[in-house]
């Protein structure tokens, strides 16, 4: 490994890294937007930006794992193409990914020098990996012996050995995607001790934290990014919690208001005191209770890890709950399988469309006929007069802008496979209707036109859940904002709620 | 705000159906390869030997593509559902074996007699035997969660040892039957011909049809693409995916004891070795017919002519004669390329 030594005092605040006008097209989305971005020797730069709002994008950019469409890198000064994340590495950029990549299978010194390995005439030099792996975890305050399997360590002890991993390579420039998702106050501690004497030896740190105040404490520039392009950028000692979540948030496109001048129906969905436990016996849904009438429509807010997916795939019958009841209008629905839930009128529209929505070897058509196939059966035969029918009509309902329903599924835009995926359930004609992250991964135009689905069919009567990590999606169509956070409902607001006050009530930040 | 998004959407439409116009032909060659490679193959035997096209040969030849190609389009269901079965050998040999027992009449020691069944009978018990191997395979695999590989490997060892112990090792060679009992008739499948064709020749196809009937038109062949392409979001749209996974099986090993009547009937003996490594003449059919190991993709027209290519490839190089061990390189070569061209044909379109 090169080593970088310089003299920090001299040089901090240099720019190390830049990336100039960089853009990402992804099929047909625009995940970054001409994005300037500089990263400074001895400085902590944090990237503040909502989901999908290009962070992590921006920093698979910068540490060579994906290369931009177009725009340039430069490394000191000189433009510069990464063609890997090892030719990253080599140039002293090293990234701590938000999902952890540890085999979980070989130990903690194995994985810490995975594909680095030290060598020695005649192999591997354990002894001395396992020398620097002790005192790894030595400078992280946490007492894992080097030879313990990753798949023993709790998930914060496993995101410690990601951490760990990416300091063993000596970089001039580290980025944390989301390191601290997993840790303990104490270990956050630890950390930021460490990123303190990093920084103070002239390592550049880029840091992403969903936990505003958190990363206020650690920074000393903030960028924020939204939607693919960069809305400001400031020194830590000009900003405050509100200019970042103003920033962040801003003055979002209009995504409609809750429909009005009608009365909501009976109970359509009833959850009594359920509990989710994971097999580890963690309540990812504990003892929750919530009531939606018939056209209603309900958000359902939390950070990443709040249990907004576990209740939503708990109430579709993907998840068995532990106890407690699920009741759409007056029937018990606990016991039913997902067919038999679908079939008296309970839909989940999952959220992540490519693994759990669409068929990708199948037609727009097929996809979109899929959960109402019993409709169009006489005897043993689809009827295909029929089906055409069904997805014609599906198409026209929930506008999918596609050449018909024989194209192929990965010709559509991510927002038009969304609406594909809202008009496969859409089709069963339920009387609730769950839908995960609806917004996840698709343009504004595409979310809007999605909300207003959503609001004409509430209208009809149809109960609308929708959970949404983005707080401007609470304030659009929803009569009622559910906040989740660690697995129990920790307020609930009705449309005319701040945003701030929603994102106090799911921690996201400390300002009540 | 309707009108914009329309005009943000047009344009991917136009592009779209312009370059399906350049792909056209190049498409048609990839798509239809197993049927130009059948072509080329009737082309170039037909040149070198002229026994080969006539008639009679192409009915013989057919006769034996019969045997592979019965297990062959059970293996296309299940790899359709995106699992394998390597049973189908072993249930084939098994199937030939139980049909022998039963002709060779059951002993009910404790009556006191032995019990002739009627071939119908016989014939029923023995899909039925089939049918079992294939429930046990898609129990252990669906509900289990044992992988399909070892679900499979395990079946075909198991039913491979009980046609052993049944027959001891050997083979049942009076499988006639006799006036006198009434149970004449077994070699009717491997002998006669209806129209002159081979009846185990209609017997594939009229499983080709019912199957390609099956994977078109029905609800259940829907639901088999759909959880072969993506299991996870057809179980979340209410496809009862474990329902289907077993099925398949089932489907599958029945198909195989099919084979092992056919077989034994043109046979009129019933071997316990019988129907060795067809798992993957199977599988090979199945590939070359251009379905996608992954699961979702592929058709019954493309199994069969994967048969065929097998089929009149081998009994052509016997034709002409060409040593054995040639014939399993050459095989072996047509596989390969085959998944080569699958690759090419499904590789790009994955992220």
């Amino acid at each position: 490994m090169k080593p970088f030594n310089v003299n920090p005092a001299l040089l901090k605040g240099e720019v190390i890294l830049q990336a100039r006008n960089v853009s990402k097209i992804y099929g047909s989305t625009h995940a970054l937007k001409g994005v300037n971005f500089e990263i400074r020797r001895g400085e902590v730069t944090t990237l503040f930006g909502e989901n999908g709002a290009g962070k992590s994008t921006l920093m698979k950019i910068l540490s060579g794992v994906i290369t931009p469409t177009t725009g340039e890198i430069l490394l000191h000064g000189e433009e510069k193409t990464f063609r890997s994340a090892t030719e990253a590495r080599d140039c002293g950029i090293s990234i701590i990914h938000q999902e952890l990549n540890l085999a979980p299978n070989m130990n903690v010194r194995d994985n810490i020098f995975m594909g680095r390995e030290i060598m020695k005439p005649g192999g591997v030099d354990y002894a001395e990996e396992a020398r620097v792996t002790a005192h790894l975890m030595a400078a992280l305050e946490e007492e894992i012996d080097p030879l313990t399997p990753v798949e023993n360590l709790r998930l914060g002890q496993q995101q410690i050995v990601e951490i760990a991993r990416a300091l063993s390579v000596n970089s001039q420039i580290l980025i944390m995607d989301e390191p601290t998702s997993a840790l303990s106050a104490a270990e956050v501690a630890v950390l930021f001790q460490v990123i303190r004497d990093l920084t103070s030896q002239g390592v550049a740190i880029v840091y992403i934290s969903h936990h505003l105040e958190e990363a206020l404490e650690i920074t000393d520039r903030a960028v924020v990014l939204r939607d693919g392009v960069m809305t400001a950028y400031a020194k830590r000692d000009e900003i405050d919690l509100d200019w970042i979540v103003r920033n962040m948030v801003g003055d979002h496109f209009d995504l409609g208001s809750p429909p009005q001048g009608y009365d909501f129906g009976l109970p359509a969905l009833t959850v009594q005191d359920l509990t989710l436990k994971s097999k580890t016996g963690i309540r990812l849904v504990d003892n929750l209770s919530l009531a939606v009438q018939a056209g209603e429509i309900v958000c359902i807010y939390g950070l990443m890890g709040a249990g907004r997916t576990e209740l939503l795939e708990c109430i579709a019958g993907r998840l068995h709950q532990s106890s407690g009841h699920i009741l759409l209008q007056d029937t018990e629905i606990s016991s039913l399988n997902i067919s038999q839930r679908i079939e008296i009128g309970l839909a989940l529209v999952p959220e992540d469309r490519q693994r759990d929505g669409l068929v990708q070897t199948m037609s727009v058509g097929e996809n979109l006929s899929l959960a109402s196939i019993g409709d169009f059966v006489r005897g043993l035969v689809l009827s295909r007069s029929r089906e055409k029918q069904l997805v014609n009509d599906s198409i026209r309902n929930v506008t999918v802008k596609t050449a018909g329903g024989e194209a192929a599924i990965g010709s559509l835009s991510g927002g038009n496979q969304q609406k594909v995926v809202i008009g496969k359930m859409l089709a069963t004609r339920p009387k609730v209707i769950l839908l995960d992250e609806p917004s996840r991964g698709i343009d504004i135009g595409a979310k809007a036109e999605v909300f207003r689905l959503l609001a004409e069919n509430a209208k009809k009567g149809l109960a609308v859940v929708y959970t949404t990590s983005e707080v401007g999606e609470c304030l659009s169509i929803a009569h009622r904002i559910v906040v989740m956070s660690k697995g129990r409902i920790s307020a609930i607001f009705d449309a005319s709620v701040s945003k701030e006050r929603i994102m106090a009530a799911s921690g996201e930040s400390l300002v009540a | 705000m309707s009108d914009r998004t329309q005009t943000l959407d047009t344009p991917p439409v136009i592009t779209r159906k312009k370059s399906d116009k350049q792909l056209n032909v190049a498409r048609l060659l990839l798509e239809g390869r197993a049927f130009i490679a059948l072509l080329v193959i009737i082309a170039t035997f037909s040149f070198l030997s002229p026994n080969y096209f006539t008639g009679a040969n192409f009915l013989t030849m057919a006769s034996h593509v019969a045997i592979f190609g019965l297990p062959a389009i059970g293996m296309l269901l299940v790899i359709l559902n995106g699992g394998i079965d390597l049973s189908v050998g072993s249930t084939l040999g098994l199937a030939g074996v139980m049909a022998g027992f039963m002709m060779q009449g059951i002993n009910l020691e404790a009556l006191g007699v032995v019990l002739y069944l009627p071939v119908w009978a016989v014939a029923i018990l023995t899909l039925v035997v089939g049918a079992l191997v294939g429930l046990v395979n898609g129990v252990l695999i669906a509900w289990f969660r044992v992988p399909a590989f070892v679900a499979t490997l395990g079946t075909m060892y198991v039913a491979r040892g009980i046609a052993l112990l049944i027959t001891n090792g050997l083979t049942y060679n009076k499988l006639s039957g006799s006036d006198a009992l009434g149970n004449t008739g077994f070699d009717w499948l491997g002998f006669n011909r209806i129209f002159n064709v081979p009846v185990g020749v209609l017997v594939l196809g009229v499983v080709a049809l019912a199957c390609g009937f099956l994977l078109s038109r029905s609800a259940f062949g829907r639901w088999l693409y759909a959880s072969g392409g993506n299991e996870r979001a057809a179980d979340l749209s209410g496809v009862p995916v474990k329902r289907i996974k077993i099925s398949v099986y089932v489907l599958s090993g029945v198909c195989a004891a099919l084979a092992g009547l056919v077989l034994s009937s043109q046979l009129t003996s019933a071997g316990p070795t019988a129907g060795t490594t067809y798992e993957l003449t199977a599988i090979a059919a199945v590939v070359i017919g251009g379905a996608a190991l992954t699961g979702g993709r592929g058709n019954v027209r493309g199994t069969l002519l994967g048969a065929f290519v097998i089929g009149f490839l081998s009994d052509g190089l016997v034709i002409i004669g060409v040593s054995a061990y040639w014939q399993t390189v050459f095989t072996g070569a047509v596989i390969v390329l085959a998944v080569l061209l699958n690759t090419l044909q499904y590789g790009r379109r994955a992220r």
